[in-house]
């Protein structure tokens, strides 16, 4: 049955988006790291303080195949479905598209009637997504005015070049590749938007032969993994220019454009530095017709004990920050960055994108540091802080600590512990643990987080 | 013109007013534009081409028709139209075909294009045949002087479309400028009806009343 008014989760601009209701369930994407016969998980977790059963699982879908090794997902529609050019207002946000990254199988999974209860209505698997597209390895998906959008990071037999296909937002079919020029793009990974400016840009990464075992020494140490942020016309689909972060800034991960359709910049993490391990977040913006970017913010490797160290990171006697996600509050104001490595979570006011504040810090995790959750302080945690999502609001942030199956390993030899935490923010910046909130999985590892009716890394918007 | 076509003189205006108070045709766009552009100016900038590009997807539709009644019986024509609108309204109720390819920087041959095309695409130009075939002048009289016939044809179908556009064009700017200077889009969450809906059953009225007319 159509909806007779626009599904009440669109907002037309982000400003209207921060006045939605607190998000009251959150789905997380869990891995089981062992591959044994055992499948991953999409959970739903109770984030109402004022349910009974705040902060646990309230709800678990199996997925029924082993070894998808789900990771970032996304919403069918979201408030792009307002856009002037394209309005399709009486979509509903309804289904997830959960992308196994390992399988390259695509699962739509329906939120509705009971949120707790979601159920799968349709699989895509990796031969039919690789006839469609060749492609494989899906990636990022996001909800566009005019269908759904999804990276991937190779092509069905492992190698470059990844890319974006799109998807029918209505059957969920896989209709082809979306770049119909390219240029020099080969590597893949994040990709969004500036939809007041008709622009994609894309990230990079590595082919899956590049990293499905983890990380290799020897292409990372020679700058063999990505390097460039690539910019295309969203309308015409084609390449229009490419960034050079420079061959020693490894690994372009995360985008992050503003929320703001007038405004035309955003933040890109950058995992390591070659030169001293640091991770660096850039802006790109416009500059006379072009796109041009800088560093703003460099976060150094902290000096550790070699004993305390995995095999991989023992001769550099430090342990790098990997900043593997950043996430940009609705408003454009707060940047919220993971140090994975170190396991640091940052603040910065990035109201003057160009000169960010460092506003709050908080530990959890680590390499070395093995930082307690305020909820139970004698308990020494592994991995760090990871997939970020921010409320619509802004005062309420999660976060999860894995990184992806294999690489989990390289840096957490011991295995990664699953575990998800909320943090609270003050309006004026400043952030604490909620000590009430830590989720901790046995035997799954979690990953990216959606929130109920949209969040920061979901919604792009046409109106200011 | 006859007294008794005022009706449907003002049924094509009134056509036009509902053509122009669905989001989805060109005013929601005209205000997108100006949001964007911080300029009142790029709001009343988009009305022109959108006017152009709905009149030219109404004009395409209204010739092919006019032409066809050169070949074909009215009474086969009708049923013909009827058809039409009778698809486009069952597949608008299950689906939601927009243009793709646009976006936001888009200049006057841009908007022109994608007002046409969703228009066209709305079958918004069939909706107006039931009534034009009754003011065409057609039947017992069109043969006696066939080109007389065409040229009263091709008058009445050409005064048809602009009439349409002038109320399409009306709607479209009054609501621009409403929610641009006054109300906001934040309005779009309440009074953002489901027009689609409302739109197929009014081609599958049409579609019925080219016969019954």
């Amino acid at each position: 049955m159509p909806l007779l008014r626009p599904d009440p989760t669109f907002y037309p601009s982000p400003k209207l988006a921060m006045q939605a209701p607190p998000e009251k369930h959150a789905f997380v994407a869990l891995l089981n790291p062992t591959f044994k016969g055992k499948p991953d998980a999409l959970a739903v977790v109770d984030v109402d303080p004022a349910s009974k059963t705040y902060s646990q699982v309230v709800g678990q879908l199996d997925m029924p195949n082993v070894g998808d090794e789900l990771h970032h997902f996304g919403w069918n529609a979201c408030s792009s479905c307002l856009c002037p050019y394209a309005p399709h207002p009486h979509t509903e946000r309804r289904y997830l598209i959960v992308p196994g990254l390992r399988s390259s199988r695509l699962y739509v999974i329906d939120t509705k009637p009971d949120i707790r209860k979601p159920k799968i209505v349709k699989i895509i698997e990796a031969d039919e997504l690789a006839a469609r597209s060749n492609y494989s390895r899906p990636h990022t998906v996001h909800c566009g005015p005019d269908g759904i959008f999804v990276s991937a990071l190779g092509n069905p037999q492992g190698d470059g070049p990844g890319g974006v296909f799109f998807m029918d937002a209505e059957t969920f079919d896989v209709l082809g590749q979306w770049e119909l020029d390219r240029g020099p793009q080969h590597f893949a990974y994040d990709f969004w938007w500036h939809l007041g400016y008709d622009t994609m840009i894309t990230s990079e990464w590595g082919t899956p032969k590049m990293f499905e075992n983890g990380l290799v020494p020897d292409v990372l140490l020679n700058s063999g993994y990505g390097h460039n942020l690539q910019f295309w016309d969203l309308r015409r689909r084609k390449h229009s220019q490419v960034l050079d972060l420079g061959k020693e800034h490894q690994l372009v991960f995360e985008l992050r454009p503003a929320h703001d359709p007038t405004k035309a910049y955003g933040f890109v993490g950058v995992v390591i530095s070659l030169k001293d391990l640091s991770s660096s977040i850039w802006v790109w913006h416009q500059s006379s017709g072009s796109w041009a970017v800088k560093k703003v913010i460099e976060i150094p490797a902290e000096p550790a004990d070699p004993d305390k160290l995995p095999p991989l990171l023992k001769g550099f006697k430090a342990v790098p920050p990997l900043v593997t996600d950043i996430d940009l509050s609705m408003d454009d104001r707060f940047l919220y960055v993971s140090c994975w490595g170190t396991g640091e979570f940052i603040q910065y006011d990035v109201s003057d994108p160009f000169s960010p504040k460092k506003t709050g810090s908080l530990h959890i995790g680590g390499i070395v540091r093995r930082a307690a959750h305020p909820g139970n302080p004698k308990q020494a945690l592994n991995g760090g802080p990871q997939m970020v999502e921010v409320s619509r609001d802004g005062r309420r942030v999660y976060f999860t600590n894995s990184l992806y199956s294999t690489i989990d390993e390289q840096f957490y030899p011991e295995g990664v512990r699953g575990w998800m935490v909320k943090v609270e923010t003050k309006p004026e910046g400043g952030m604490a643990f909620d000590p009430k909130f830590f989720l901790e999985h046995p035997e799954l590892r979690t990953h990216q987080v959606r929130l109920e009716g949209g969040d920061c890394s979901t919604d792009s918007f046409c109106f200011p | 013109m006859s007294e008794g076509d005022s009706w449907l003189w003002a049924t094509l205006v009134l056509l036009g007013a509902y053509h122009g108070i669905n989001p989805g045709m060109g005013w929601l766009f005209a205000v997108a534009l100006g949001m964007q552009e911080r300029n009142r100016r790029s709001v009343w900038r988009a009305l022109p081409p959108l006017a152009v590009g709905h009149g030219l997807a109404i004009g395409a539709v209204v010739a092919l028709a006019g032409l066809a009644q050169w070949v074909l019986p009215l009474g086969t024509l009708k049923i013909g139209v009827a058809v039409i609108l009778a698809a486009f309204g069952l597949h608008r109720l299950v689906r939601h075909w927009h243009p793709r390819g646009s976006g936001m920087l888009v200049g006057f041959g841009d908007l022109t294009i994608w007002s046409f095309l969703m228009a066209s695409a709305h079958g918004a130009g069939f909706m107006l045949l039931p009534f034009l075939f009754q003011l065409s002048p057609h039947g017992e009289h069109a043969e006696v002087h066939l080109a007389a016939g065409a040229a009263a044809g091709a008058g009445t179908g050409l005064a048809a479309v602009l009439i349409h556009t002038a109320g399409y064009l009306l709607v479209t700017g009054l609501a621009a400028w409403i929610i641009y200077t006054k109300l906001g889009v934040a309005i779009l969450r309440k009074a953002w009806l489901n027009l689609d809906l409302l739109w197929a059953l009014v081609l599958l009225a049409t579609a019925a009343l080219t016969l019954v007319l």
